[in-house]
């Protein structure tokens, strides 16, 4: 019965919680973290908008990683196309059909890893779903968080898409080849880039080239862990 | 529109919460949401209205109160905290730029009123 007016009407009562929307998702991700490490893999997040040239990208780092296979795990709405192209080029890749899901999350991808056999390997890349806002939130437990913007797409897309970028650890300038065709405006893109994330290290690239493609890997080395190859 | 999978989250520790108090009906639920949590208050009313449409057995609507928490940056070289003008998190005192975010990611649920 109500206290105040003695109607029927049970009472309301506050409950103070203070707790994470994703906190789920995020306790699953310091389990992948971990599990990761203890594998000896270095595992990074790539995000993008769709038709950037993630999986360009990660053909192209299949064949020139120094410790291959690279392990792959990819989303997409629907189709295993990625991971077809990825298997062709030398990755052991493991395809993730989100459905109507428009980023992956943590639980995701620990359901893929199991599929993958990580023997021999120390890197192992999450192309997450092509999208520039959803998967911003989500932490799949990963060491480092790639983004990644096309020249096709614009120099304005880190002011208009700003959380993506600030939470990157690096930015990749894609299809640098093309820039002149699209009369991409290269000093306002670095300009924006370095002044939305100024965390980020940039590098610019292109994959069909190959132009660029060294320091990267060269940076991605340098944050391989201490225990790598150690996992039988 | 990932808002529609958080606010699945919201139900899901809602319900949760509903039954550890005993409780049959959320009258009122209330989330705190960073303005660079890359999360549109809009689609999160929209989502909302979907996801709780049939919470209460009563059918007695939940009311959202959402309160929008803005970004806040630290300035290590001014040792002083300011609020960001645009996306750019240049200081206002000394115009270096700021990666050191003090709020504005924010993603919590943060009372529930039930009965």
């Amino acid at each position: 019965m109500c206290g105040t007016c003695g109607c029927a009407e049970p009472p309301r009562r506050l409950i103070t919680l203070q707790q994470g929307l994703l906190s789920r998702n995020d306790q699953q991700a310091a389990y992948n973290r971990q599990h990761f490490r203890s594998h000896g893999l270095l595992a990074v997040n790539l995000l993008s908008a769709p038709g950037s040239g993630k999986t360009a990208l990660l053909e192209q780092l299949a064949s020139r990683w120094p410790q291959r296979p690279v392990g792959v795990i990819v989303g997409d709405l629907a189709t295993d196309n990625d991971a077809q192209r990825l298997l062709q080029a030398g990755a052991r890749a493991v395809q993730i059909r989100t459905g109507d899901l428009c980023h992956l999350e943590a639980d995701l991808v620990e359901r893929a890893f199991a599929q993958l056999d990580c023997s021999g390997m120390n890197l192992l890349v999450i192309e997450n779903v092509g999208n520039l806002v959803c998967p911003t939130a989500f932490d799949l437990g990963e060491q480092l968080r790639v983004a990644m913007l096309s020249v096709t797409e614009g120099e304005d897309k880190p002011l208009k898409y700003p959380a993506l970028f600030k939470s990157a650890d690096a930015v990749l300038i894609a299809k640098a080849d093309l820039a002149e065709a699209v009369g991409f405006q290269r000093q306002q893109a670095l300009a924006s880039l370095q002044a939305v994330a100024p965390q980020a290290r940039l590098f610019e690239l292109s994959t069909r080239s190959g132009h660029g493609l060294e320091p990267f890997c060269h940076w991605l080395e340098q944050h391989l862990p201490a225990n790598h190859g150690q996992h039988p | 529109m990932h808002e529609l999978a958080l606010m699945e989250e919201v139900r899901l520790l809602a319900e949760q919460e509903l039954r550890r108090a005993g409780a049959q009906q959320i009258h009122r639920l209330q989330l705190r949401i960073g303005s660079l949590s890359g999360v549109n208050p809009e689609a999160l009313r929209l989502a909302f209205a979907v996801v709780m449409a049939n919470a209460n057995p009563s059918g007695e609507p939940t009311s959202l109160e959402l309160e929008v928490v803005p970004t806040l940056c630290f300035c290590p070289h001014c040792q002083q905290t300011f609020a960001p003008a645009d996306v750019i998190h240049a200081c206002p005192r000394c115009g270096a730029l700021s990666s050191q975010l003090l709020q504005g990611r924010e993603l919590e649920v943060v009372q529930l009123e039930v009965s």
